[in-house]
């Protein structure tokens, strides 16, 4: 049985003051309605999942008490990723025809702040200083910097890219293209990551409307496919956050083995894929995750980020709504926003920043703590 | 002299003249873990070993954490007598990779592959006034 998508629905990205980051999740499932021309009430069953906004089920309050099935879903940043997957199994299952799928949250300012009993780590990790996000992508990138010959030249212009895309979006947090030099000028955050180089902690709300692809055709003239969804935790050995130690011999990440997974299962390749949603949370990583989804080799993205590539007129666009560098990440509603762009590009509502030559095959990548993975595919 | 105590039981021999990390080895796989415990995550084994790690290691990757971090940091510092610090991964002859603050806090005074020693220094003063001890390392200093 196949999955389609027929609805989609945004809470913008960013600040919003007014709102609770539950509301931004009630305001995105009822913009994914509405996309859909559905009504709450013809929901059958949802997963959502937030992490500093409360219990997703708790939706209910502002949507309406229809008695539907809804899970709460929590799996760091790979939160909406796991929330897909799980609707994609309801519906393969053929227990359920239509349902949604639903993040959000709200965070405070400043770098995320872990407490290290969640995650299975002695208090001594977090109290010395060691259990940053921050740190972790800036010491993964500096080791594959050195073994793979990126440059900083090449971590500027993941940046440079992300903030020219999110002009070209209306609901991006940040509209603002920066330069070249003013990356370059940042403020050294850590080592070798600047200030315009990491995305931040955010607000907002992503919401999608899935149904059983044999009766999309009642709901939707242009569904979308969801040809996989899959998810996968760290090997032993995998350079992943939240680590006191590593192993001696360094394993594939856990994107790794999502991605062959997803590809498989697929029936497809990387080169089949059109555009793509890689884990930006600092232009460090977006560059390692190019070569862990199988998009190139390690140690080609210096070239490729070059010529433009990744661009929206190159041959890899990659993060074409400016990624979470330019709308921030609300932990829970981040994957799903991912998933949102893909499918306004599959459907050619890009705008400015459309693909050119009507994509076909869209590709999303989430990662998050302490070493897990989702990747969808989507085609039309 | 204040009372020494370490900020967790059996990361480092402690008191020693010549303090050594403390990690678990496995009986089965002789995959090394810090800090130890009582299983492998490698293979599942329940039977590991307490082994010392060494002080001495070189350095794998480092970068430096330029702003306080929030809580559960816990250290003396508050945010105008904060300093930077460096932290990375050190690669230990016990065989396995230690993530540790680091004492340089400049790019310039760090590199991958420098040989690194292990210090165990004063982090904070509690509240009945011992120091909390906690390990670091720093480039090896020449003879």
């Amino acid at each position: 049985m196949d999955v389609a998508i027929i609805g989609i629905g945004l809470h913008r990205f960013g600040r919003s003051p007014d709102l609770s980051g539950m509301q931004q999740g009630a305001s995105a499932v009822r913009n994914a309605l509405a996309d859909a021309g559905l009504s709450w009430k013809d929901m059958q069953f949802a997963y959502g999942g937030s992490q500093d906004a409360g219990n997703a089920d708790a939706l209910v309050n502002e949507l309406g008490l229809t008695g539907l099935q809804f899970t709460n879903i929590w799996n760091g940043c790979a939160t909406g990723g796991s929330s897909l997957h799980a609707a994609y199994s309801a519906i393969k299952s053929g227990e359920y025809d239509v349902g949604v799928v639903v993040g959000f949250d709200k965070h405070p300012r400043g770098a995320f702040n872990p407490k290290p009993a969640d995650w299975g780590i002695d208090e001594w990790y977090g109290e010395t200083g060691m259990m940053l996000t921050t740190q972790f992508f800036a010491l993964k990138t500096q080791r594959y910097m050195h073994e793979h010959g990126i440059t900083e030249e090449s971590l500027i212009r993941v940046s440079e890219k992300a903030f020219k895309n999110g002009s070209l979006t209306p609901t991006a947090w940040r509209q603002q293209a920066l330069s070249y030099d003013e990356i370059a000028n940042s403020a050294m955050i850590s080592d070798p990551l600047r200030k315009y180089m990491f995305c931040s902690p955010a607000e907002g709300g992503a919401a999608l409307i899935i149904c059983n692809a044999d009766k999309a055709h009642l709901y939707s003239s242009k569904p979308l496919f969801l040809k996989t969804a899959a998810v996968r935790t760290r090997h032993y050995g995998s350079f992943e956050v939240f680590a006191p130690s590593q192993a001696m011999t360094v394993a594939d990440a856990s994107t790794v083995t999502a991605s062959k997974a997803a590809f498989e299962q697929a029936g497809i390749g990387p080169e089949d894929i059109d555009v793509m949603q890689l884990q930006d949370t600092d232009s460090g990583t977006e560059i390692i995750h190019m070569a862990e989804n199988g998009f190139c080799e390690h140690g080609e993205q210096e070239k490729l980020l070059r010529d433009g590539a990744t661009g929206i007129n190159g041959s890899m666009p990659i993060n074409t709504d400016g990624g979470c560098l330019a709308n921030g990440e609300p932990v829970g509603a981040s994957g799903l926003r991912q998933v949102y762009e893909i499918c306004v590009q599959l459907r050619g509502e890009g705008g400015a920043r459309q693909v050119p030559n009507n994509p076909k095959v869209g590709y999303t990548h989430v990662y998050g703590a302490p070493g897990l993975s989702g990747v969808n595919i989507i085609s039309k | 002299m204040p009372n020494q105590v370490p900020i967790h039981e059996g990361l480092f021999t402690w008191p020693s003249a010549k303090p050594q990390l403390l990690g678990s080895r496995c009986v089965d796989c002789a995959e090394t873990a810090f800090p130890a415990q009582p299983d492998c995550r490698n293979c599942g084994s329940r039977e590991t070993k307490i082994v010392e790690l060494g002080d001495r290691g070189t350095l794998w990757t480092w970068t430096i954490q330029t702003f306080m971090p929030k809580a559960p940091y816990n250290s003396d510092e508050t945010a105008e007598t904060f300093q930077p610090y460096g932290v990375g991964y050190v690669e230990m002859p016990g065989g396995v990779r230690i993530e540790s603050r680091l004492l340089p806090n400049k790019p310039e005074d760090l590199q991958i592959g420098m040989p690194m020693q292990l210090d165990i220094i004063p982090f904070r003063t509690d509240e009945n006034g011992d120091q909390i001890m906690t390990f670091r390392f720093s480039p090896v200093k020449e003879a």
